[in-house]
């Protein structure tokens, strides 16, 4: 049971073979066996799962069940959750409990989806790592002296560990795909727009994106479906009829599935800054490709090295604003002992955040000063238009385009040092599709050194989800990569 | 150097909130006067994860002014975030247009000045940009300590900024009054200057009289009474000219009216302004204005003050005075016009010379408005017909209206008939009335006799009063001459 596919899993409770409340019980067992070691959550609401999962069973009896009704999941922790802590992995919400649930949460508990708790993050959704989570890192289940990644380093985490089958995350610059990658789990960023922002804590506004983490595209498909959709609370949702992704997975498929399909490859992906390891899986998963019947083009994205600095101007810039709003004054973390309202303000945001957000608030508010705006921020708001060229020319010659998710596998806890513009290197394949707003995912292709695994990214054109998410069934159900399992998880 | 030897520039900023029924970014109600804090929603107290969505009706009443000022109506705008940290503002920032505003351009036409001293002047907008209100923050009660009510946040607001155009405070005020008077006209302000629905800001600098080159302004902040923007205005240009004057100059900075010792004071120099970080929210898409969009709200636009005025004076023959008076507000000029509509256009100088007259009078003594006037544009219409037939005369007209006042009677015609005050115009009666009144006042007939005009006028009172003010004056005059003759 803790190894099935959504699909087994919903036979399961149909067929009355194990019930939902049983189900939820089994895995908030194994979140509190594994959390001392792997701290993937920050939350575990085992009296909310339970209460959840007798009325999910009651919708089963009654014959009224969906998709995932009675499945279990977690919520990365910068999704609102009416009655249970949010905490964004920061001091600064530590205490924070929502009054209402986000979009994708009251959609998800709509299906009638268990939520078992909420995930561990880098603080504010700002990090590679997990390792800027005030809550502690979340370790990698595959040696957990490594990172699992981040932000959403929690959720990747506790999928890979099998401790919920399926969870959220949010991707802004590589925070779904990136931890996907390093946990070897499948994890889908959809188009910008197409998962509504309501009641996600903002980090970065015009790049954040509510994701999908499962075993596998078919488990990712039966998710991102359930919690996407428009949603006239958020502006910069997308007015347009939801999907229901699995349906593409169903097809019957020959033994050339993927005949016809053209898969590009940028060559700026596949030059140096790849570890031998990553690029000796990634060029398999290609071989597999081929023979699948798909046929690969090189393609080119001239302006893509230019997405890091981009990113570390427009996102700090948005993230210095976003976070304003975490005064003190209202909610959240305010000091104990202060002089005047500045004193306030300055005692409680120094105390309530930690470095690597005060870093971005700090940049953010240099490059959106007086006298640098047109220098930094319109500069890379330029950029990034001349990036979404970049992938809008390359998808003329192709159907989508394939590459390695991150240069490396999972480093070790701490292996960055101090340098943040290290880590910033690391999200060097991920960020350019946040800056297009294109919908990106990455699954297991092998493993690396160490037994590490690595992922592929696949980048599709816009609103190009079920695509991305049927050719890596396709892949999927020609290899097992998706199927292996850390120790303790199998 | 004397005061006229200066030039006084002025230019003013007006915020406009606009009466939508809810907020411009949230659900939430925007009615004045509740409880603290009732009518703050999550959008508006900015919980973690809360996205703005904008108001359309908000849109329409920008569309609505530009429309009114002649405006160009910006088909793209964008909302950008102000960046600065005070308790009453919770996001942090407040979304407002910077770089391309709704409504650009514009120009309004007012009347300065009263009598034979009064000019039009017609002032440039620069723009106008929608934007959200900030909550309050409360410094009284609270023990040294500060309450803050978030009511207000996210109220619609309309900036409404004017080139430099004014040369006088009282260009400044009667700009303000046009400009309060049109977001009434076309319904989309209260105009509720106590409760702060329009408040001023107003950029004031002096120059030579000739220089080309603007002086140094200052920003008097806040104005929420015509008579607040001219006192400040007076007492500031007063300030700035004794400064130059005593070799002093003038640093940018943005000041605080006082009203009780009527002088302008520094809030904060230039060297203190913020650096509010403006940048496109990227919560909100830019905001498209469709041509369909404008042109349904054009078909909605009532019609306005000068085209009105311009009515009146082709149509219904009045001087350009009465047409300005009569179009000083939306409510004058619906109740004028209700009184044309129901005496006929033959009678429209009556009906403005009442609404103008006796109706002002009566309404401003008693402290009402036209819209709450006991006697309807009906009512009144019905007592100038009787003027107009000669049924009875401008006296006795003025006893009926304040019979109709008082609630007497439905309608004129019904307190005339009650009250028996129908004009006489029997020759035969005034006559008779007229022996009677020569009989007894001999010594006045004599008067006259020996040439004395005085003692006319007396007697034609003394027949009037026999006939209780109902018999016509001038027919009373005829006849008594006849029989003087």
């Amino acid at each position: 049971m803790i190894n099935a596919s959504l699909p087994a899993l919903r036979r399961a409770l149909d067929e009355k073979q194990i019930s939902s409340v049983e189900l939820a019980g089994l895995f908030l067992d194994r979140i509190e066996a594994a959390n001392p070691t792997l701290n993937a959550f920050i939350t575990i609401d085992r009296d909310g799962a339970l209460t959840a999962a007798r009325e999910a069973d009651a919708r089963i009896a009654a014959g009224t069940a969906g998709a995932l009704t009675g499945i279990p999941l977690a919520h990365k922790d910068v999704f609102c959750t009416e009655g249970v802590l949010t905490t964004c992995g920061s001091k600064m919400l530590a205490n924070f409990v929502s009054p209402y649930d986000a979009h994708v949460v009251s959609l998800l508990k709509q299906a009638g989806a268990v939520s078992l708790g909420k995930t561990n993050m880098d603080e504010f959704a700002m990090g590679s790592s997990n390792e800027n989570s005030h809550f502690g890192p979340a370790r990698n289940p595959w040696n957990p002296a490594h990172v699992p990644g981040g932000s959403s380093g929690g959720s990747a985490a506790a999928v890979a560990a099998r401790l919920v089958p399926i969870a959220t995350g949010t991707d802004t610059g590589g925070s779904v795909r990136q931890p996907a990658a390093f946990c070897g789990v499948t994890g889908i960023k959809p188009t910008y727009g197409v998962v509504s922002r309501y009641g996600m804590v903002a980090y970065a506004s015009s790049l954040d994106q509510g994701g999908a983490f499962g075993a596998s595209a078919e488990d990712c498909a039966l998710l991102l479906s359930a919690m996407s959709g428009f949603d006239p609370r958020d502006s910069t949702s997308l007015e347009r009829p939801a999907e229901d992704y699995s349906a593409a997975l169903a097809a019957q498929a020959g033994e050339k599935p993927l005949a016809g399909l053209r898969i590009g490859l940028p060559r700026e992906f596949f030059a140096e800054g790849m570890s031998d390891d990553v690029r000796a899986a990634v060029d398999a998963a290609l071989e597999q490709y081929r023979a699948l019947g798909a046929s690969t083009v090189d393609v080119s994205l001239p302006n893509a090295k230019l997405a890091i600095p981009a990113y570390y101007v427009i996102a700090p810039a948005e993230a210095s604003s976003n976070l304003s709003r975490f005064d003190g004054v209202r909610y959240g973390h305010r000091a104990a002992s202060y002089g005047d309202l500045n004193d306030m303000y300055c005692k409680s945001r120094a105390e309530g955040f930690g470095a690597e957000v005060k870093r971005r608030i700090l940049v953010g508010t240099y490059v959106l000063s007086h006298g640098y705006y047109d220098a930094y921020y319109l500069q890379a708001q330029k950029l990034r238009r001349l990036i979404a060229e970049d992938f809008k020319a390359a998808l003329t010659q192709c159907d989508l385009i394939a590459g390695p998710t991150t240069p490396t596998t999972a480093w070790a806890l701490g292996a960055m040092g101090d340098d943040p513009v290290q880590m910033y290197l690391a999200d060097i394949y991920t960020i350019a599709v946040n800056l297009a707003g294109l919908p990106g995912l990455s699954h297991p292709c092998g493993f690396g050194a160490g037994g590490l695994p690595v992922g592929l990214q696949l980048i599709g054109n816009y609103f190009a989800e079920g695509q991305l998410l049927s050719t890596a069934h396709r892949y999927q159900q020609a290899s097992d990569w998706h199927l292996r399992r850390p120790d303790g998880a199998a | 150097m004397s005061r006229s030897d200066w030039e006084v520039v002025i230019g003013l900023e007006v915020h406009a909130q606009l009466n939508t029924a809810s907020k411009i970014f949230s659900g939430a109600s925007t009615a004045f006067g509740a409880e603290p804090n009732v009518q703050a929603s999550a959008v508006d107290i900015a919980l973690p994860g809360v996205l703005p969505v904008l108001n359309r009706g908000a849109v329409e009443r920008a569309i609505r002014l530009g429309l009114a000022l002649g405006s160009h109506i910006s088909p793209t705008s964008i909302f950008a975030r102000k960046n600065y940290f005070y308790p009453d503002l919770p996001k942090g920032y407040q979304i407002s247009q910077f770089e391309l505003p709704v409504v650009q351009g514009g120009t309004i036409t007012l009347r300065v000045g009263e009598g034979e001293q009064a000019y039009e002047k017609t002032v440039r907008l620069t723009r106008a940009h929608l934007e959200e209100d900030a909550g309050k923050s409360l410094h009284e009660d609270f023990h040294g300590m500060s309450g803050i009510d978030l009511n207000r946040a996210g109220t619609p607001l309309l900036e409404i900024v004017s080139e430099p155009d004014m040369r006088s405070s009282a260009e400044a005020v009667a700009y303000a009054r046009a400009l309060h008077a049109l977001v009434r006209w076309i319904d989309i302000c209260d105009g509720n200057m106590q409760e702060g629905s329009f408040r001023c800001d107003a950029n004031v600098s002096v120059r030579k009289k000739g220089a080309e080159a603007f002086g140094t302004r200052r920003e008097i902040k806040n104005l929420n009474s015509f008579r607040f923007l001219q006192q400040a205005i007076d007492y500031e240009v007063q300030w700035q000219i004794d400064t130059i004057e005593d070799g002093g100059t003038i640093q940018q900075a943005t000041v605080l009216f006082d009203p009780d010792t009527g002088e302008t004071r520094m809030m904060r120099s230039k060297e203190d302004a913020h650096d509010y970080r403006y940048f496109p929210d990227p919560d909100l898409l830019p905001l498209v204005i469709a041509p369909e969009w404008i042109e349904r709200v054009r078909g909605e636009m009532p019609e306005l003050p000068g085209s009105m005025k311009a009515r009146f004076m082709s149509e219904l023959g009045l001087s350009a005075y009465d047409a300005s008076t009569l179009t000083a507000s939306k409510e004058v000029s619906s109740y004028f016009q209700a009184t044309v509509d129901a005496a006929g256009s033959a009678q429209a100088k009556l009906c403005a010379n009442w609404v103008m007259g006796d109706v002002a009078a009566r309404l401003n003594k008693a402290e009402l408005d036209i819209a709450d006037s006991p006697v309807s544009p009906v009512q009144l219409a019905g007592l100038i017909a009787r003027i107009a037939d000669n049924t009875i005369s401008n006296a006795i007209a003025k006893k009926v209206f304040d019979a109709l006042w008082n609630g007497e009677g439905g309608s004129a015609d019904e307190i005339i008939d009650k009250q028996g005050l129908k004009q006489v115009t029997d020759s035969g009666a005034i006559e008779a009335m007229i022996d009677e009144v020569l009989a007894a006042n001999q010594k006045s007939v004599e008067e006259f006799r020996a040439g004395k005009d005085k003692a006319f006028n007396a007697l034609v009172g003394q027949v009037m009063k026999a006939s209780k003010g109902k018999a016509s004056p001038a027919q009373v005059n005829e006849l008594l001459r006849k029989k003087l003759g």
